[in-house]
């Protein structure tokens, strides 16, 4: 057990919170699982759709092989089990967003078993979390209620999308666990370019389990909350729930067993109305489909080509470039950002290139509104910078002007440096005389200094530092003023 | 295995069937009849046979990820009731 666990105190005595996660994730594909329409997001409505996906009579699925090649590959990252042989069933329910009045999906033969990842928590403990399965299944259409009075409107160009949808044991112990591990499983899949991630268009979304127990208590009731279309909200919805089970059961009531909403203005769960047949789904093996066989040299060959993953990169950063367990964390949790690090330090000090990527880089970038792929510093001119600091030809301190410079106009650090001659003073008979200059200007200080206030020091300093313009040699200022007053 | 006239009834629920009452024992006598012709399966002795899900000698027909379809939503839209744009339109489920 971690200090991460969420422990509510209630009026009866201590509560531990138990959460499930079910996530599902589009995956990344040109076409859908079962059709050869397309998958892209913001299409016109209903462009999107084939006969297929539409579950007009007498069509016929026929999988996309890229969609279980995906799933493979997911499933291979998550240090999952691969099942060679799979079988894809009907769910049956009726919703208008689902034209076939099924949605095909696998139940009890999925395509990837049990799997483990291991998650980051703020103290910097981590904990490995169970993943249960992951199987392959169709998304439905989509149902929009504000266009018009008294009817839904229905667009159909993601029903037939693939999605995976990945089930969790129930390890997680709290809200934290919960956003870190859906954190993780997103940032696996998205150096897998298995899925995009996306959640505000809704190409990863979580369902969340979540009960009460007294510590070591046998499984609570739980209650499922639908559909969380971000981490923080995820996060929210798990507290609210496990507060509102507390005081529910300390009142004297019991948990239902329930399918719940999140309304994200209210920051609340509630009943869903309309699901209470929902669960008898009637499943059963889907005859418009033989069962998926894979063999496992189809299994080796995606493992072989699998890229490094975030924690194999994080310890590799750690040993070869010295940064710090939480800097490589940062630095590895997207492909794009390690991508662009390596560049940087290539040949360079490791953890004064990550200090300036992860404080100042990524400051500017928050501040601007804007992400690193569309980063005006390219990594090659970060590490140019870095060159100047290192071999002393500017100072830390104009360095940050520089950088800011740098940021404004996208310009290379030592064209900059040469354009507005910030080079760094490192010669001491250039200092010289700004240092005699000072303490002449300031004879009482000089006085005060030679009496005993030895904290004087740092004013001298200040002050020749400005007479430079930021430009002396700092180390050299300190050296040669000590020399000077204590003469 | 035997059916009652309740579960008759939420089968028919589940399928949107509607069902008038004096109806749903007739239905459960004919279901029994049906699941019980089935059921002579279970007399014979499986325990060493493994399952079998394909007599085709077929594999399973995959296709590339490749974009060859859609483009049709008049096509997909001709038998919609009463369509609003290029949506479907039914009446309003809301949560």
């Amino acid at each position: 057990m971690t200090g991460s666990a969420m422990i509510i105190t209630g009026a009866t005595g201590d509560w531990e919170v138990v959460i499930g996660l079910e996530v599902h994730a589009q995956v990344l594909s040109a076409a859908k699982l079962f059709s050869g329409a397309a998958t892209s997001f913001g299409a016109a409505p209903n462009q999107q759709v084939s006969l297929v996906d539409a579950a007009m009579p007498g069509m016929l699925p026929v999988i996309n092989k890229h969609c279980v090649a995906q799933a493979v590959r997911t499933g291979l990252g998550i240090n999952a089990k691969i099942n060679l042989v799979s079988v894809f069933d009907r769910k049956n329910y009726f919703y208008a967003d689902l034209p076939q009045g099924y949605q095909i999906s696998q139940f009890t033969q999925p395509i990837v078993g049990e799997g483990e990842i291991e998650i980051l928590l703020a103290d910097g403990s981590s904990k490995s979390i169970g993943i249960e399965r992951l199987h392959l299944e169709q998304d439905a259409g989509k149902l929009m209620h504000d266009q018009h009075p008294a009817k839904s409107v229905v667009d159909l160009n993601r029903s037939g999308v693939a999605l995976m949808e990945i089930v969790s044991k129930p390890d997680l112990r709290s809200p934290e666990e919960a956003g870190a591990y859906v954190t993780k499983l997103r940032s696996i899949m998205r150096y897998l370019q298995t899925c995009d991630g996306n959640m505000e268009q809704g190409s990863l979304r979580a369902d969340a389990n979540v009960s009460v127990r007294r510590p070591g208590d046998p499984l609570g009731t739980r209650c499922e909350i639908k559909n969380v279309n971000s981490i923080k909200f995820l996060m929210q919805a798990i507290d609210y729930e496990a507060r509102r089970q507390v005081e529910l059961i300390e009142d004297g009531g019991s948990v239902d067993q329930e399918t719940r909403l999140f309304d994200a203005n209210s920051g609340t769960t509630r009943t869903m109305r309309s699901k209470e047949d929902a669960h008898d789904y009637r499943y059963f093996p889907d005859p418009d489909l033989l069962p998926l066989v894979i063999t496992p040299e189809q299994v080796a060959a995606i493992k072989a080509d699998l890229p490094e993953l975030p924690d194999v990169k994080k310890a590799r950063l750690v040993t070869d470039y010295g940064v710090s367990e939480i800097d490589a964390t940062i630095l590895t949790e997207e492909r794009e950002t390690a991508r662009f690090y390596e560049i940087a330090s290539h040949g360079r000090d490791g953890k004064l290139v990550a200090n300036w990527l992860i404080s100042e880089l990524f400051g500017l970038l928050n501040k601007a509104g804007r992400s690193l792929a569309d980063s005006p510093v390219l990594p090659e001119n970060l590490g140019g910078l870095i060159d100047l600091i290192s071999d002393g030809t500017i100072s830390g301190r104009i360095a940050k002007d520089v950088f800011a410079e740098m940021f404004e106009s996208g310009e290379e650090a030592a064209a900059i440096v040469d354009a507005k001659g910030l080079k760094q003073v490192s010669d001491s008979a250039a200092i010289e005389p700004l240092i005699n200059a000072v303490i002449a200007a300031n004879a009482d200080k000089l006085a005060e200094y030679k009496a005993g206030k030895d904290k004087l020091f740092g004013f001298f300093v200040g002050q020749v530092m400005k007479q430079s313009g930021g430009k002396a040699n700092p180390q050299m200022v300190n050296q040669l003023l000590r020399q000077k007053l204590d003469a | 295995m035997s059916l009652d006239k309740a579960t008759v009834s939420h089968i028919a629920k589940l399928a949107r069937i509607k069902l008038a009452d004096d109806r749903q024992d007739v239905l459960a006598d004919e279901l029994n009849s049906i699941l019980g012709w089935v059921e002579q399966l279970s007399a014979v002795d499986t325990g060493d046979t493994p399952p079998l899900a394909n007599v085709t000698g077929h594999d399973l027909p995959e296709r590339e990820d490749v974009v060859n379809d859609g483009d049709i939503a008049a096509r997909v839209l001709a038998n919609a009731p009463d369509p609003i744009d290029a949506f479907f339109a039914v009446p309003k489920v809301i949560e």
